[in-house]
């Protein structure tokens, strides 16, 4: 019987500028290592001999017909072959600035990296551009390969050129490489050493693969598992409800307190959880593991799970990044994108340009208010809702990011640093509740169930004598009639009561955050008893709406603006001119349905 | 870890992504060992439950045994399972098997075209009812706007150029040139109204990985794939009259990984025994181009 043997397999990208020679080594190291099926050969040699064109090693990665019309890579292809000592996945990011997004797809999942340069050519955009991609992306193994040796006639001093000039650029942006002098078009110095080039004694391209080494999961740092669902099969008769989500770095057992971010909820593992009666995956880095909690917290996606007792993630809504843009429109300040950090997904916008470089020269310009396609910049991010992370120099994983513009992902790049904002002291205090929060046996979604309805806060604001308490009121009354648990929280019933101990009588901007930090820690409470709040206030900001968002534990806020000059809040709905009531509470309804707030048993 | 256990986890955070980010998703079971090593994976990623859809496209040619075993699974795992067929091209027998048209062309009617038009609704689904053990014309029209599939990159060409989650237009066109990027484990999962996504939770995986897996998880598999004393064996299963077995004496799973480390099959490819590969020189990417999986 086959013992299942436990192979190594390692993924490694090959980058490079344009016309380097990227695909020509992978098809000779193909060739060479015997690993290609035969009917590929014979099948793109026959392809040449239609086409009268010479063969190429290059053409035997060029499988589809775009490809080879064009005759440039255009995607990260994968390619599969074998040493003696382990497996490989050779992914082909192609070298032309227009594919940048692909080279960075073949790259961010690589282990180890191969950068091919062309002899004759020297240094170009792209050999700098890729390398520098290659350290934002992590990959702290490099190898140059400095190619088309033969075009050069096995030439040392050209070598040592090359070398030199590239070896200066890498140490500017902290990296450092081994060179290989080859030919791909020859094979020399790809599977063997040749005699063309006696005076290069070093490994040959094969040898410097199986040199790379596999590094290990990150299970000696901080636990940090983003929470990717909470699962509830409810259909098939399951009553479990399981945390699920792909541990990035350490571990943690039944038994161990946990603790999530950003919210600062605490819970203890009850039991780890599988399928069958299979073995449990542990959780642990690498995994995708699944387990449930003692307490009934609510928890949702986007939290970062980690252990008490070890170090805490950041949480913040500002963050100094640096960031590559491959947009084909510029990132631009004043704009809405959303961010994606780990499983969270909030809504972001470009704050400030700290300098855009440009990746080619790496020559920094400090007077640019955007970043611009193919741009690497540094910036400070602001995030409409905060989010939990590490710093990318600290824990990689959790310190990455990725921005969406118009359902596209056109940006990413590592967070530098977690910068303060006017939210800091709610949501620090906001931690220790949560963390302090008592909770009863019943789950928040069990409530949902039985109600028919999750809790919401629909926040009614606009200028003063617009309507605001009547459309409340009209709300109330509506979904009451419907069978919801509704109530209208007046801004009244807290100055006078809850407030009673703020006596100033001038408002000033700390008294006012004051009252609506009051007014949000009363509705939080009611928004955990499950209900739908309604609450009118006067001219809020985005400022107010995030300090309100920092407070009340619940996935969104509905935002109603009444009035046709609405502040700089981002709302959900706006009523305009002569609106009629019925109407707009139909409106409103319509907007809690679309959303999954209320919804029939 | 070993590197089964990375592409198995790698996979099983795949589909929980996929099912975290769509609304009627569905899986494409094929019956075949990829499809099923997903179904297996679906099982994990979701402790027991597999929470979308199970489709399956049914020609009127597949192998009797490979229709048996779908239903007797779907019992067993308690399987939302849901086929489609192209009736019509069936009654008219515009098929290859009844000599009106092509290999490719019979593909594209009774695979390609059932396909598309079972995602969106506009033919009839049937559905297994678990309570009679029987299939039902479903009532439930709305079109599966997310789709996994089990498409591995070492399969052929087209197939290693595909991202983990990739967009298809209303037309089902693939854009291979422009496709979005995917970073680190940051997929597209944001998509234009009107757009539906394939998820590709298998890419990483090769034959050999897949047999390895079906062994160490003891997965059940159809017989067409081993040997049953003739010296013949089926790799990759399609519709009897375009699918041919090779020559193989491989009479279980250890057999065929033994044989596939060997070498011996190392010169053939995968899918030699499926005749439309093999028309115009394109076959399969003509067809994926179409909305062939």
């Amino acid at each position: 019987m086959a013992a299942y043997q436990k192979r190594e397999v390692m993924n490694i990208v090959i980058a490079g500028h344009v016309d380097h020679g990227k695909s020509t080594i992978i098809g000779r190291m193909l060739a060479d290592t015997n690993s290609l099926p035969e009917g590929k050969l014979e099948q793109v040699k026959e392809n040449c001999r239609r086409n009268s064109k010479p063969f190429e090693y290059a053409f035997l990665l060029d499988a589809l017909k775009d490809e080879q019309s064009q005759g440039i890579t255009i995607d990260s292809a994968r390619v599969f072959f074998s040493t003696k000592k382990r497996e490989y996945i050779i992914i082909d990011a192609p070298g032309h600035i227009e594919f940048l997004k692909n080279m960075v797809t073949g790259a961010s999942r690589a282990e180890a990296a191969l950068l091919v340069i062309d002899a004759e050519e020297g240094v170009r955009e792209n050999s700098r551009r890729h390398g520098y991609m290659l350290s934002m992306l992590g990959i702290k193994q490099v190898v140059v390969l400095v190619n088309k040796m033969d075009l050069v006639k096995y030439d040392r001093g050209v070598f040592e050129g090359v070398v030199e000039e590239y070896k200066k650029f890498l140490a500017g942006i902290n990296l450092a490489a081994d060179f290989v002098p080859v030919s791909g078009m020859e094979g020399d110095t790809v599977a063997k050493l040749t005699d063309k080039m006696p005076w290069y004694k070093g490994k040959t391209v094969l040898e410097v693969l199986d040199a790379f080494q596999k590094e290990p999961h990150p299970v000696d740092k901080p636990f940090r598992m983003p929470v990717q669902d909470v699962y509830k099969f409810t259909k098939g008769q399951d009553k479990r409800r399981i945390i699920a989500g792909t541990v990035q770095t350490g571990s943690i057992e039944a038994g161990d307190e946990v603790i999530f971010y950003p919210s600062g909820k605490k819970s203890t593992i009850k039991t780890v959880e599988t399928f069958g009666d299979g073995k449990p995956n542990p959780v642990s880095a690498g995994w995708a593991s699944a387990f449930t909690l003692d307490q009934q917290i609510y928890v949702s996606r986007g939290e970062i799970a980690t252990k008490a007792g070890q170090e805490l993630p950041k949480v913040t809504n500002t963050l100094r990044v640096n960031l590559f843009w491959m947009g084909k429109r510029p990132m631009i300040k004043d704009k809405d994108y959303l961010i994606k950090v780990g499983t969270a997904k909030e809504h972001v916008r470009l704050k400030e340009v700290t300098r855009v470089i440009d990746a080619s020269e790496l020559n920094s310009s400090q007077n640019k208010d955007r970043i611009e396609h193919h741009d690497v910049g540094e910036c400070v991010l602001h995030v409409k809702k905060a989010i939990a992370f590490d710093l990318a120099e600290h824990i990689a994983v959790t310190g990455r990011f990725v921005i969406v513009d118009d359902f596209e992902i056109c940006g990413g790049g590592i967070i530098r640093e977690s910068l303060e904002d006017d939210q800091l002291q709610v949501r620090d205090y906001v931690m220790t509740r949560n963390y302090k929060w008592e909770t009863g046996d019943i789950p928040r979604d069990d409530r949902a169930e039985k109600y028919s309805q999750k809790p919401t806060l629909i926040l009614i604001t606009g200028e003063k004598d617009v309507g605001k308490k009547t459309l409340a009121r009209a709300i109330e009354a509506r979904l009451f009639a419907e069978g919801k648990i509704i109530y209208f929280l007046g801004i009244g019933n807290i100055l006078y009561g809850v407030d009673a101990d703020i006596k100033t009588t001038h408002d000033s901007a700390d008294i006012q955050k004051e009252h609506l930090r009051r007014l949000a820690e009363v509705a939080n409470v009611m928004l955990d008893a499950g209900i739908i709040l309604v609450v009118t206030a006067i001219g809020l900001t985005q400022d107010d709406l995030e300090l309100i968002t920092a407070a009340v534990d619940i996935d969104s806020v509905n935002v109603v603006w009444i009035g046709d000059k609405p502040s700089d809040i981002s709302y959900d709905m706006l009523v305009l001119g002569n609106w009629k009531l019925d109407e707009t509470v139909d409106s409103v309804k319509k907007m809690l349905q679309t959303k999954g707030i209320i919804f029939k048993p | 870890m070993d590197h089964i256990d990375q592409i198995e986890n790698i996979s099983i955070n795949i589909l929980r992504e996929a099912y975290a980010n769509f609304k009627n998703m569905c899986m494409l079971w094929s019956i075949g060992k990829d499809s099923t090593v997903l179904l297996w994976l679906a099982r994990k990623a979701f402790l027991g439950h597999v929470p979308f859809s199970l489709v399956h496209i049914d020609t009127n040619y597949k192998i009797p045994e490979m229709i048996e075993y779908r239903d007797r699974l779907t019992a067993e795992w308690n399987l939302d399972m849901v086929y489609g067929i192209n009736t019509e091209a069936l009654e008219n027998k515009t098929t290859f098997p009844d000599g009106k048209v092509d290999r490719i062309t019979c593909c594209k009617i009774l695979k390609t075209e059932a396909l598309k038009n079972t995602l969106s609704g506009r033919w009839p689904r049937y559905r297994y009812n678990h309570a009679i053990n029987k299939y039902e014309q479903d009532p439930n029209v709305e079109p599966y706007t997310g789709v996994i599939v089990g498409v591995r990159a070492d399969e052929e060409g087209s197939r290693s150029k595909e991202r983990y989650f990739s967009a298809r237009d209303k037309e089902n066109d693939w854009d291979i040139a422009d496709q979005p990027p995917e970073l680190w484990n940051q997929y597209k999962t944001d998509f234009a109204p009107g757009t539906h996504v394939r998820v590709h939770p298998l890419l990483d995986w090769t034959e050999l990985n897949i047999w390895e897996y079906i062994e160490r998880e003891n997965i059940p598999t159809v017989s067409l794939y081993y040997d049953q004393g003739d010296g013949k064996r089926y790799r990759s299963l399609g519709c009897y009259p375009c699918t041919n077995p090779i020559d193989s004496t491989a009479k279980d799973v250890p057999e065929i990984i033994e044989e596939l480390k060997s070498g011996k099959l190392a010169n053939i490819a995968e899918r030699s025994g499926r005749a439309q590969d093999a028309e115009d020189g394109g076959g399969l990417e003509t067809l994926r181009r179409d909305g062939y999986m």
